[in-house]
């Protein structure tokens, strides 16, 4: 590297630092146009590009920073006042000197674009005589940025608001003073050389941990010795460890300029606030949380926060407000990402669901609402109506989800219909060292990373063999009183089955993978300890039951288990998606449409049929619940007044009779409305294709069909209801 | 132009890699079976606290496996993804080989074998193949990626 090349590549780092904080500083100048510190920061920091674009002659940068810092400049001095626009155009400035710097940084040229129009536009805002004029108008700086130190006698002959604009004076002396203080003791490295480091260390921790194996068998100096190497070791290990941290706030600090972009594309009014953005984490975890953070973050803004006008009439401000949170808990890191938006409606996201077949009717009546939300995790789901410009492009929350999971982290969401929702990340504090615990089977050593262990059950004795029952061929246990399904390591790696014996002792390690708790029978359990997590070649990244590699104090390799990629390989996780698949495909054969249909019953003998894409829910209610409305039936439901329709009392004239003392009824949705209709019994929900065989004979219906061999009657609800009740077919006014 | 080829045997054949491609060539290491990979994954061996994978170059070919007294030698393989020792027989010398003593591999040997082989070199005492490295460490899929 030469000379030069040494001082480009140190502009470029330093130049994009200062994008960074040109971003937040100008976002935060938006919302605080009278934070004159601010000002002083931004022009600083956009001088110092100038100046060194200047040195190395690269023209164009010149250009557009030079007008970027005559605007500035006039802020600075209370000649303008900062709008909307202004900040835009700034902001564009910082994306145009990225892009110049990104060509710096491939070829050495500033590029081919053309950023007169930009520098036109910077130009007239400076000159554009304010709207708004400050007081204290200082003479005759436009040609002569005179720094802030040096602002001549006009503050004491003036009035005294003149005086308290120039106040930040002070303060920015010692800002400028700590700043030069902290360049002198910080040096910047090359992350790579930090890797490096990194594995070196790894390496000294490993030999250490061998020598701590020899030393019982040497004298006491050598013992001595060890242990003294022991101490560096792990001291060494955590300076090195330390030093690859970084603030989350390397994330989060780029926020605050796209929730002002986004919120701006979409008409909506955003704010956010951040707190603990100094909490620190390894860099590879930084790396890894960036898009997940960024995608949750725009999910906010464009599903979360309503549009201003929805907002007021909610009873709220007209600004959201989005706030991440950042912090340490146990020994793992929480990000926490809340906003006072619409909240998630579980209702929607189960329709939502039972639409892409994610989940079958039944499943979701059966579902609370906290279930019913954390569908939203589930891949091919997405609540988006349409496909926006940010988010429902099929990366959903289930990829988010998967990229936290892939790093030991974990993810929740809690909703309040209409007040909020929030988001829990919680991610461990590095990757690259992690607790685990040893187990051996079949003569192999494996590493189970701890985060995915509950407990460890040991059977010993005669009652061991019994303890384990089956049901067709799969093993369960019964834990406390619950079922926990069994996996033989040994099958689940493709081995034999362990024959055993009536005198064996049985290792069952319990672990959790995607919040299912299953138990893994090993032949024996060895040690927990720090484990250095090494990758292994893509020969064998193919075989997704393993996550990694180690290596033991005995310098043998280990695999580590991925228990998520065995809990799928052994059937405990796939179950479910399996029968989903073969119902998917079973509908494929088919290429007639299908319809699901609802079918049930309104006394003894009939057998009726309705859309199932109707329905909104299937409900039961207790007598004593049905209300009178005038002269209609009604059950409050959900915050709402629900209408009832008694279908036996429509076609037979008597009311529907019922077993005991609670009603049937199916909640069906019609142009936005909801009615309950009170049926004897449901029946069952068919696919089928129904073909009218046979007229109505009756009003109300649209005609009869065989389904399952059995005749059975379309019922037409919207005739039903525009007989008994018009007024409930009506659009609601402010729906 | 001439090149050096590193060269070991295996299965009676003598074959050579060339030598920029080799990291290392160490004895037998102690491996740890790899459950479920493809079958000419022998298994992960440290190299100095690098993780290697080892493929037993025998099983690659088709050929028959060594014989259990026979203890196998590390040719460690430079990829761009790290690095990866082929199990082979025998090591031999280093031989430096000139361009006019190349043939391309003749058409009657079996196909799925001449892939791996880049040609021949006729040297006096015997025929030289050359490792195609890149195909020879090219693991096919593991069983669990093709069901």
């Amino acid at each position: 590297m030469t000379l030069d090349d040494e001082i480009l590549t140190e502009f470029l780092a330093e130049s994009r630092e200062n994008l960074d904080l040109l971003d937040r500083e100008l976002v935060a100048l938006e919302r605080d146009p009278a934070g004159q510190h601010r000002i002083a920061g931004i022009f600083r920091a956009i001088h110092t590009i100038k100046g060194t674009a200047g040195f190395l002659d690269f023209k164009q940068l010149e250009s557009v920073t030079h007008a970027g810092e005559n605007l500035l400049s006039r802020l600075r001095d209370g000649h303008i006042t900062l709008t909307a626009g202004m900040t835009t155009s700034l902001l564009s400035m910082c994306d145009a000197v990225r892009l110049i710097l990104t060509s710096v940084e491939l070829d050495g040229t500033e590029g081919g674009a053309d950023h007169g129009e930009l520098v036109d536009l910077l130009n007239s805002l400076h000159m554009a005589p304010s709207a708004f004029p400050r007081p204290a108008p200082v003479p005759s700086v436009e040609s002569v940025p005179t720094p802030l130190l040096l602002k001549p006698a006009p503050i004491e002959t003036t009035t005294t608001v003149a005086a308290l604009t120039r106040e930040p004076t002070a303060p920015e002396v010692i800002t400028e003073l700590r700043e030069t203080a902290v360049a002198e003791t910080s040096v910047r490295v090359d992350v790579g050389l930090l890797d490096r480091l990194m594995n070196l260390v790894g390496e000294l921790v490993l030999a250490r941990n061998q020598i701590l194996q020899l030393v019982e068998q040497r004298d006491s100096a050598f013992a001595a010795t060890s242990q003294r190497l022991n101490l560096i070791t792990t001291e060494l290990q955590e300076g090195v460890m330390k030093t690859r941290m970084q603030p989350i706030g390397n994330v989060l600090n780029k926020f605050p300029r796209v929730v002002r972009d986004l919120s701006q594309s979409c008409g909506k009014r955003v704010e956010i606030e951040m707190e603990g953005a100094e909490t620190e984490l390894d860099r590879t975890i930084i790396e890894a949380v960036r898009d997940p953070l960024t995608h949750v973050v725009r999910n906010a803004i464009d599903h979360g926060i309503e549009m201003p006008a929805a907002r007021i009439a909610a009873g709220k401000p007209a600004a959201g407000r989005l706030s991440l949170r950042a912090f340490h808990e146990g020994g793992r890191v929480n990000i926490e990402l809340s906003d006072d938006g619409a909240g998630i409606d579980p209702e929607r996201v189960r329709q939502t669901a039972i639409r892409r077949g994610i989940i079958s009717v039944e499943q979701a009546a059966r579902m609370s609402e906290q279930e019913s939300i954390a569908l939203i995790f589930r891949p091919g789901f997405s609540t988006a109506e349409q496909v926006t410009r940010l988010s429902g492009r099929g990366v959903g929350m289930d990829v988010v989800r998967t990229n936290v999971e892939k790093i030991g982290g974990t993810v929740e969401v809690h909703s309040v219909l209409g007040r909020g929702t929030v988001l829990k990340i919680k991610i461990p504090l590095t990757l690259a060292i992690v607790p685990a615990l040893v187990v051996t089977d079949d003569g192999e050593r494996y590493a189970i990373p701890q985060v995915s262990l509950l407990e460890l059950v040991r059977l010993e004795g005669a009652t061991a063999l019994a303890a384990i029952e089956t049901i067709q061929g799969a093993p369960i246990f019964r834990l406390r009183g619950n079922l926990l399904p069994l996996v033989y390591l040994r099958s689940a790696l493709g081995g034999a089955q362990r024959v055993l014996t009536e005198d064996a002792v049985i290792n069952i390690v319990v672990v959790q993978a995607d919040d299912r708790p299953f138990g893994m029978v090993v032949d024996g359990v060895n040690d927990t300890g720090e484990i250095v997590v090494k990758p292994f070649g893509r020969e064998i990244k193919g075989v997704s039951v393993f996550a990694g590699a180690t290596i033991m104090g005995d310098g043998r390799v280990a695999l580590i288990l991925d228990v998520l990629g065995i809990a799928q390989r052994s059937g405990i996780m796939s179950a479910a998606r399996d029968r989903m698949r073969a119902d998917n495909k079973a509908q494929e054969a088919d290429q007639r449409p299908r319809q699901a249909l609802l079918l049930f019953q309104i006394d003894d003998e009939s057998r009726l049929g309705l859309p199932l894409s109707k329905v909104a829910r299937l409900e039961e209610f207790s007598r004593d619940r049905i209300e009178r409305a005038g002269r209609r039936k009604v059950v409050q439901y959900r915050g709402d007044i629900l209408p009832l329709i008694d279908l036996c009392e429509y076609f037979a004239g008597t009311p529907t009779s019922t077993v005991g003392d609670s009603i049937q009824v199916i909640v069906y949705a019609e142009n936005g409305r909801r009615f309950g209709l009170v049926v004897r019994r449901i029946i069952d929900i068919v696919d089928d294709t129904p073909e009218i065989e046979c007229d109505a004979a009756s009003p109300g219906l649209f005609g009869s069909t065989t389904i399952q061999g059995r005749v059975t009657d379309l019922l037409d609800v919207v005739s039903v209801i525009r007989t008994v009740d018009p007024a409930l077919l009506e659009k609601r006014a402010a729906a | 132009m001439s090149r050096q080829l590193c060269t070991f045997y295996l299965n009676g054949l003598y074959i050579g890699v060339d030598v920029t491609r080799v990291q290392e060539v160490i004895r037998y290491q102690e491996m740890t079976r790899v459950p479920l990979a493809a079958p000419e994954v022998r298994g992960l061996i440290n190299l100095r606290g690098q993780i290697v994978t080892a493929i037993e170059l025998r099983t690659r070919m088709g050929f028959p496996p060594r014989p259990d007294s026979q203890l196998p030698m590390n040719v460690v393989i430079r990829a761009s993804w790290g690095n990866v020792s082929l199990l082979v027989d025998e090591i031999g010398d280093v031989v430096e080989v000139s361009e006019e003593m190349f043939e391309r591999m003749p058409e009657t040997i079996l196909a799925s074998m001449r892939d791996l082989f880049l040609g021949i070199y006729k040297l006096n005492q015997q025929l030289l193949l050359v490792l195609d490295t890149e195909r020879a460490i090219g693991v096919s899929d593991p069983r669990e990626v093709r069901n």
